[in-house]
Parts: C-alpha cells; structure tokens; sequence
C-alpha cells in the first residue's frame, strides 16, 4: 500500500506566450506516495504555484502527462476534471479564497454538498469536526469576509479537508499563520499522514516546516534540481 | 440535490446584491405589467369595435344586386368570335328582390349550419311630420326573428319590438329622426313610399344604434307594412341575415348560397374588410409597444448579471476550484435570472391587472356608443400566461449569455490576477 502512486507528473512543459514566450515549468517528472508528505521549496518565480495549479487540474494548458489515482487526467474534459478536484483533491489557495457571502461553515459544507455522497446533517456534522481540527469551530456560523487572515486560511483547510481527498495540495498553506497556528496545522497534516495514510504536498517558504516533511522537492528556475529523497 | 444546491448559491448570490436585484426585477415588472395592461386595454376595445361592428352585420347577407358582366345575346350565337364587343352594356335585371324568395326561406330553415336568419326589405321612403318631409330607409322586418339575428333590442331607447308586431301600422324611428320630426313614442307619421302610397303609422318606439347616420335616417317597420308600403305581394323581399353557428364558414357558405340561389351574397369578412384592417393595426402595435417593453427588461437584466458575473469572479473561481463544474456555474447564473425573471413576471402580472382594473373605473361616456360607461377593458387570461412566458423567455435569454461566459472563465486567470 505504501508503494502505490498516488500523482505521477511526467515530463510536463508550460510556457507562458504573454508577453513574450517564457518556459516557466521545464520538464518536471516526479511521483508521489499514498502517505507520503512532500514539500516544495525554491525562490519566489521558479514556478511553484504554476506547477501546483497544472497537478491540481485546473490549468489544462501544459505538456507533459498528469495521473492521478492511476488515472490520467491530461486532456480530460472539464467535467471529469472538476469532479477529480471535487472528489480527490483538497487545495489549499496561496491566497485564502473562500465565498464571501456564505457562512463559515458553509464554505466548508459546499464541496461535500456538490459530491452529495452524504446527507445534509453528515456533512454539516463533518464540516464542525475540520473545524474544531483546526480551532475555530467558534466562527462557523461567522460570514467567511469578517474573519482575519489567519482564521480565513485555516477555514480554506478545513475545507480542502472535508471530502477526505487523496491528496492535499497546499500552495504556502501557513503563510498567514502565527507559529502556534503554523505548527497546529503542521500536526494536523502529519496527523492526517500517520492516521489515513494522506499524501500532501505542500509549497512553503518555511525551512523549519519543509525539515519536518518526508522529503522536499527543490526548484530552480522552472526545473527540479532535487527530489530529496534521502 | 444538486440543482437545491445551485439554486441555494444563485440564491445567495442575489441576496447579497438586494438592490441590483430589485431593480433587475422591477424592470420585468414594469414590462410585463404595462404589456398586460396595454394588451388589455388595446384588445378590451377592439372587442367592443368588434361587437358593435358584429352587432350590425350578419355572418352571411343574401340580397338582389344589380347585375353587370352579364352574357350579351351575341355571345350566346353560335359561331360567334371572341371579337364581337359590347360597350356600354344597359343592366338588364331591374328588379330589387331576391327571386323565389318563399323556397330559399325554407331551404334556410332546414339547413343545421345556420343559427337564425332574418328576412327583411329595405325600401326608401319619405317622412313627413307636418310640414318636414325627410328622405330616408324603412326596414321592414320580422320583429322576432329581427332579435334573432341583431340585438337591435339594446340599442331600443323606448318602446318594444313586440309592439311592432302587435300594432298593425307601428313604426320605431331612429333616435336623430325621431327629434328631427319631433315626435315621441305615441305620435303618428306619415310615410310617403317610393310608390306614392301614403300610410299614417303610430311611433311604438325610438332606438338608437350609436352611429348617426343609420339613427337619422332610419326606421323599422313590420315586413308587412313595408310590403303594403312598396304594393307588392308578401313573398317580396331584399335581403336575407344569415347568422351561422360557426362564423369561420361565412367564406364558404356564402359561395355556396349564391350559387345555389342565383342572388348576390356577401359574408361579414368582406363586409367589415376596413374594420379589420384597423384592428390588424392596431393589435400589431400593442405587440410592438409590449415587445420592446420586454426586450428593454431584457437588457436590464442582461446588464445587471453581467456585472453580476464580474463582480464574482472570484467565487466562480472558487466553485470551479473545489469541483463545480463549468456547467454547475452556468446554471446558477442561469437561475439567477429565472428568480429575477419569475418573481418579475409574477408581480408584473399584478402590476398589470391592478393597472387593468384602474384603467375600467375611468369613466368615458360617449355619445356615440351608448353601451359603453367605462373603458373596455380585457381580462384574457390568455395574455397573462403569454406574459409571464415571455418573460421567463426573456430573462433566459438574457441570462443565458452572461452564464455561458461564467461557465467558460479559467479559475486560473483569476487566481492569478490577484
Ligand atoms: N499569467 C502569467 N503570464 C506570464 N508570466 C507569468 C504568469 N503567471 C506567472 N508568471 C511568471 O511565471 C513565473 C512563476 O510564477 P509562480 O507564480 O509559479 O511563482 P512562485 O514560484 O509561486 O512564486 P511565489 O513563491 O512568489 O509564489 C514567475 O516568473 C512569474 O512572473
Ligand atoms: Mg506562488
């Protein structure tokens, strides 16, 4: 079980055309594990978020082969695409990104509503627990635009937590996190490792979060230049 | 379960944008409800033109017409080249009366597609009242079977028709004839007949059909009366009404009765011809009015969710993020502007019937429609129904744009433009 690819990248190549062409991902191959928890390191530009929003589907305008769950995604359509992220993908935005205009806990319920495999009560019961998981079960009924910064990100976790993905992605998931809530969330992921055998894979600028995962995928440029495997 | 979910995002979507919504909603409403009152209003008249244009016109009228085009007697020689020409060919038939009148009456009684039918003669005559002498129309008629076939009975001021029947020499004038040679119910006139014969008849009653030229002029008289009048025998009459129990056959029937009865015959179509052009008109103009009306609610509400679908970019970015799928967002949107469209058409269609009913307590008398006290106005649910689907039409169509575009958005552009 150990063993089982969850994502394999195979060779992919973006480019951007605008304003001039710019080969922003340059053939990145790498796999990870059921279970396994990897981070991403490498300076600002070489291309992380850009790599994370091709792996998570939701930019199709690549090279290369994406499999996810032994499935391949590349050149899917759309609506196989969007339910691939709603089922096995939790992301976590650079940028919290939640619903204005909702509650709390309703933009953690949403994703679960949209798989409808569970009833309304199951759900809202879940989307409390992610809460609580992550302290701020206390604001669940609060509209999601009057939460600080660091509330919103954790509220972004918690719903990138809700359908139980096979893989988290997290593009600087506690980069608006004091060191207490950074490390709180650090657990719950390595919780979440240990107890369900998930599999992450985080981008972050923290050295002393990146040491603690299993290993670290460095960039340059565009480029690998390290899979940290030890 | 799913669509509950879209239409709950759609719906929240619009609370958080109360007044953007309201006026989105209001421009159906005010739409719908002026094309609801206006449709109403435009046909409540032509309805009422329509009665008072039916009321005086049968679906089939036979009479005797002056006949031209006839064969000449060259024509019927043998031999004859299509070069022999006659110019100026005299009528030949001078007679006024419908031919065999007594059998095509009794054809007409036995035929199951004619409702009632009315003979009557139509004769010119001379009024004298001391000494006014006024040139006019009596229409000799059969009271009862008169009523049949017109409902000459409303527009009777004083008097009855029953009257005509039971005097032996009554009379009932029109309303303008009768002040002209003021008389009253009750009086005598003299009648001078083309003839020359003189007869005193007693005014039974005074009627009024609300066109003055048919109330200065004319008079009924019994069928008999009209045949002593003109000195001529009881089967001596010029025309026959015919009303059907379907007026779709006048067209068909009344090629038909003048084939079979050699007279003339004319059904209400032809008759009315200029009539229905002016309503033709007029209905294509109330379309108009009220189809831009709605197509102008239709841009409001094109605009309002365009913007609408600008300001939330971002949440389509997100839906599309966590797994709703490009056709999830145009469906909401797509809802959005059904709920604008429903609750707009809906009040639209209050708006319209209030405005319908406001529009029926204006008082307007006229002098020349004696039936009407207040507008005419039509209560067609039929035009409530085609409202509120063209609304709901329309805001599709109008949603349909903005949501495609929504449905089409790159989550990634977005996300990257922060
Ligand atoms: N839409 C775009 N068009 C052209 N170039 C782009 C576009 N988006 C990003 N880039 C460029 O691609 C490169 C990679 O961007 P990306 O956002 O992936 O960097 P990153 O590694 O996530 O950086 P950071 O750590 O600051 O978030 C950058 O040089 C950036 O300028
Ligand atoms: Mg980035």
């Amino acid at each position: 079980m150990d063993n089982k690819q969850v994502l394999i990248a195979n060779k992919i190549n973006k480019y951007f055309w605008k304003p001039q062409k710019f080969h922003v991902l340059k053939d990145i191959s790498f796999s990870i594990n059921s279970g396994e928890f990897v981070s991403v390191m490498g300076k600002s530009g070489c291309g992380k978020s850009t790599l994370l929003y091709v792996l998570s589907t939701m930019d199709t305008d690549y090279e290369g082969e994406l499999i996810l769950d032994g499935q391949t995604l590349t050149g899917k359509p759309n609506q196989d695409l969007a339910k691939a992220r709603n089922e096995k993908i939790g992301f976590v935005f650079q940028f919290h990104y939640l619903l204005q205009e909702f509650s709390v806990l309703q933009n953690v319920m949403l994703p679960a509503l949209k798989l409808g495999k569970l009833s309304k009560q199951e759900i809202e019961h879940n989307a409390y627990e992610k809460l609580k998981l992550l302290n701020i079960e206390d604001q669940a009924l609060k509209k999601s635009s009057r939460l600080s910064g660091g509330q919103k990100q954790r509220v972004a976790i918690a719903r990138a937590l809700i359908n139980d993905p096979m893989i988290i992605m997290g593009d600087e998931p506690t980069g608006n996190l004091d060191s207490k809530n950074a490390q709180n969330v650090f657990e719950i992921f390595q919780r979440l490792k240990e107890e369900q055998n998930q599999s992450l894979l985080i981008v972050t600028h923290d050295l002393d979060f990146a040491q603690k995962t299993d290993r670290i995928i460095e960039m340059l440029d565009g480029r690998i230049i390290s899979h940290g495997y030890k | 379960m799913n669509y509950f979910l879209l239409l709950q995002i759609a719906l929240t979507h619009l609370r958080s944008r109360l007044r953007q919504t309201s006026v989105a909603t209001l421009g159906v409403t005010f739409g719908i409800g002026m094309y609801i009152s206006l449709i109403g209003f435009m046909t409540g008249l032509n309805n009422l033109m329509d009665d008072i244009t039916m009321s005086n016109t049968a679906h089939v009228k036979l009479f005797q017409d002056i006949e031209t085009n006839r064969k000449t007697v060259l024509d019927k020689v043998e031999n004859s080249t299509p070069m022999t020409v006659v110019h100026h060919l005299k009528p030949k038939n001078t007679r006024k009366n419908i031919r065999n009148s007594i059998n095509i009456l009794d054809i007409l009684k036995k035929d199951e597609r004619i409702r009632d039918f009315s003979p009557r003669l139509t004769t010119q005559v001379f009024y004298t009242f001391g000494s006014i002498v006024l040139n006019g129309t009596a229409l000799g008629i059969d009271p009862f079977k008169e009523q049949e076939v017109f409902d000459i009975k409303a527009n009777l001021l004083e008097g009855s028709f029953e009257d005509l029947d039971s005097y032996a020499n009554g009379i009932i004038l029109g309303s303008g004839l009768a002040q002209k040679l003021s008389v009253m119910t009750g009086d005598r006139v003299n009648i001078t007949s083309a003839t020359g014969a003189q007869f005193s008849l007693k005014v039974v009653g005074i009627y009024e059909a609300g066109i003055s030229m048919i109330d200065d002029i004319q008079s009924y008289v019994t069928l008999a009366t009209a045949q002593k009048l003109m000195q001529k025998s009881k089967d001596y009459i010029t025309d026959i009404n015919i009303q059907l129990h379907d007026k779709e056959l006048a067209i068909v029937l009344s090629k038909e009765f003048s084939q079979r009865f050699g007279c003339s015959a004319q059904d209400y179509i032809t008759s009315n011809a200029q009539f229905e052009a002016g309503s033709g008109i007029r209905n294509m103009i109330t379309y108009a009015v009220s189809i831009t009306l709605l197509l102008i609610a239709g841009f409001g509400i094109y605009n309002i969710l365009t913007m609408m679908i600008y300001e939330k970019m971002d949440d389509i970015a997100i839906l599309k993020a966590t797994g709703f799928s490009g056709k999830d967002v145009k469906n909401i949107f797509i809802s959005q502007a059904m709920i604008i469209g429903i609750i707009g058409g809906i009040l639209g269609i209050l708006l319209g019937y209030g405005t319908c009913l406001a529009i029926d307590q204006i008082p307007f008398e006229s002098p020349a429609i004696k039936s009407m006290d207040s507008m005419p106005i039509n209560y067609d649910p039929k035009y409530y129904i085609i409202g509120v689907a063209f609304a709901m039409l329309t805001t599709f169509l109008a949603g349909y744009l903005p949501a495609r575009k929504a449905s089409q958005i790159d989550p990634v552009d977005i996300i990257r433009g922060k």
